[in-house]
């Protein structure tokens, strides 16, 4: 098969004049020799810098990182130590890699779960028949162009322990003041407060994108069957946005288990990599950047790389999984249609 | 599907079984929105007094007339200037070549046939599970080698294309450009790279915007790997910012001020640009 333009076969081309009789052996112009090869090799041509890009710099550094996390390296040697798979073994006895994984699991479940439960909520709203939808829309996506840095910022200061703002609500309600950075489970609130703020809206629109193209005559029917408004959000909005949910827990599982900007900005010590005088709420991405940048081990960093990437993979991949399952389990209910 | 303004006007329920917005809806929203545009409100309220008012017990909540002080504090703290100029160089460049090559790219893979297309697709998908923001340590060591370490190429270069571009413009030029277009282009004697200019770049203009808007804004955001890779000379916005705020004493009005003036130039982009984006969000939700 010769690559071509990808048409319907056996349709002729309507616009091209009566096709002259062939010659026993078609001798090729070279104009035309190079049109076949701009038709053969132009579609490698195009897709090229997107693979070579991505070799370059995506491919080739995640798997130099595996190699490289089989060394002792510092960040001004040439050549390092070869120490096999004892990078590995001192990670896990690590109390402060273990320390980091649980914030950073911590933080993640605290900003995802209450993320997309608002966000369903929000979309719900935004499907209501409203004046000015898309002004609407638009005002619930303005956090996301917050710049992660002056999200940081702002939060820090709104997070103060002696004079921000929410201790001083807190205190005009009549709580107690908590320390949010020395706090453990509270800094791993707050930094939580800083990703819904954030993403929520974002998210809320995806959902809001799904429950527009559920079709009418589902909720059409489910009416004339006597379904009330709360009725048919349980047993059909919900069960039709299970790919897309699983779609958005996807991309912020990514996204989330790689968090670093905020809790290195939310440190009182600025500048500071440590995650709290305790690495409280220090994120295994930020205690890599302070391997590898400040302590400068570059071969133990790797080595840290590594292993929040399998983690990364795999739970993605058990999420892809737990997508089909549910998918296939869903599909009986979709019966409804 | 862009979700249009629902035309027929029912009593009780819409076409897609909504009911006409309760004034208790409005207020929740209305929350929210307050809840959106407070953060920013604040970092202007302080960057608008100074620093003393944070230790009021009850914070004034209208803007001071500091701001202009503390802004042009901010500009002779940090070289907030080489900082703009460094964030719209690389934002810009990197907007660009994401756009033209993801829009090459997109084409090739929806509308021509080629050996291994299917499975060099598939690498384009899988791709976009992967956290290449983990590849750094190597990453680095290469620009050092090539004596990139704190130039502005150092982080334009691994931001060339995405592969979320690419699979979004596959998607999008799937849908909207006609098989007898493309046909009737080649017939004229259009080369290829003549039917990609002529023929699929102005059909799916809108969502090279979206890209465009969208690489814009996240390659304005981005902040660790220029950390890594920039000095403090050279800075883009974000490392700016940061730097303000890494004294021992931070003065909230000096970084608030720096956090203001760095939103604005998004925040106009957004408020003029703002329902293109918001279609776009929904339109690739549906289609991704």
């Amino acid at each position: 098969m010769t690559s071509s333009v990808d048409t319907d076969a056996g349709r002729t081309p309507s616009r091209a004049a009566p096709a002259p009789p062939r010659p026993p052996k078609p001798r090729l112009t070279w104009r035309q020799r190079l049109s076949v090869a701009d038709v053969k090799w132009s579609p490698y041509l195009y897709i090229a810098p997107f693979f070579v890009v991505f070799g370059v710099v995506g491919l080739f550094p995640v798997l130099y990182t595996a190699y490289l996390s089989l060394f002792d390296r510092e960040l001004l040697d040439i050549e390092g130590t070869w120490v096999g798979f004892d990078n590995y073994a001192t990670l896990l006895s690590d109390t402060q890699f273990w320390t980091t994984l649980v914030n950073t699991v911590s933080i993640f479940l605290l900003s995802t779960i209450p993320q997309i439960i608002v966000a369903v909520g929000l979309a719900a709203l935004l499907n209501t028949r409203l004046r000015t939808p898309t002004g609407w829309r638009v005002g619930v996506l303005l956090p996301y162009v917050a710049s992660l840095v002056a999200l940081g910022i702002i939060f820090a200061n709104l997070f103060g322990p002696n004079y921000g703002l929410v201790n001083g609500i807190l205190e005009l309600l009549g709580f107690d003041r908590i320390d949010w950075q020395a706090n453990r489970f509270a800094s791993h609130v707050a930094i939580a407060v800083m990703v819904n703020w954030r993403w929520t809206g974002y998210n809320a629109l995806i959902v809001l994108a799904a429950m527009k193209a559920i079709p009418r005559d589902v909720h059409e029917a489910a009416m004339i069957d006597g379904a009330g408004a709360s009725r048919r959000f349980f047993n059909i909005t919900l069960p039709l946005l299970r790919p897309t949910l699983i779609f958005v827990v996807i991309t912020s599982t990514i996204g989330g288990l790689q968090i670093f900007t905020e809790p290195k900005l939310f440190d009182a010590m600025p500048g500071s990599n440590n995650g709290g005088s305790s690495n409280q709420f220090q994120t295994i991405t930020l205690y890599m950047y302070q391997t590898a940048f400040e302590t400068q081990d570059l071969g133990y960093a790797s080595a840290i790389a590594w292993v929040l990437f399998v983690l990364i993979i795999v739970i993605a991949l058990i999420n892809f999984l737990l997508t089909r399952r549910l998918a296939s389990t869903g599909a009986p209910e979709d019966g409804a249609r | 599907m862009i979700a249009l303004p629902a035309k027929v006007r029912r009593h009780t329920v819409d076409a897609t079984g909504a009911r006409r917005a309760r004034f208790w809806v409005y207020g929740l929203l209305i929350a929210f929105l307050i809840g959106s545009i407070f953060p920013f409100y604040w970092s202007f309220l302080v960057a608008s007094r100074d620093s003393s008012m944070l230790t009021e017990q009850v914070p004034p909540l209208l803007p001071g007339g500091n701001f202009l002080s503390n802004a042009a504090r901010v500009f002779d703290s940090v070289p907030f200037w080489k900082s703009l100029g460094n964030s719209l160089i690389v934002s810009g460049t990197v907007t660009l070549t994401t756009v033209l090559f993801s829009t090459l790219a997109g084409f090739a893979f929806a509308k021509l046939r080629f050996r291994g297309r299917n499975a060099l697709f598939v690498i384009v998908v899988a791709t976009l599970a992967v956290p290449t923001q983990l590849g750094i340590i190597p990453l680095y060591m290469a620009m050092a080698e090539f004596g990139w370490a704190g130039e502005l190429q150092a982080v334009i270069v691994p931001n060339l294309v995405t592969a979320i571009g690419v699979f979004w413009m596959r998607q999008y030029t799937m849908q909207v450009v006609p098989y007898e277009l493309i046909e009737a282009a080649r017939v004229d004697g259009c080369s290829m790279i003549r039917v990609y200019w002529h023929v699929c770049l102005p059909a799916v203009r809108p969502a090279a915007a979206f890209l465009g808007m969208f690489t814009f804004m996240t390659s304005w955001n981005d902040f660790l790997w220029p950390l890594v890779v920039l000095n403090a000379e050279n800075p883009t916005v974000q490392l700016a910012l940061e730097r303000l705020q890494s004294g021992f004493y931070v003065d909230y009005s000096l970084v608030l001020a720096g956090t203001t003036l760095a939103t604005i130039p998004i925040l106009i982009v957004f408020v003029v640009l703002g329902r293109q984006i918001v279609a776009g969000i929904m339109q690739g939700a549906v289609k991704g």
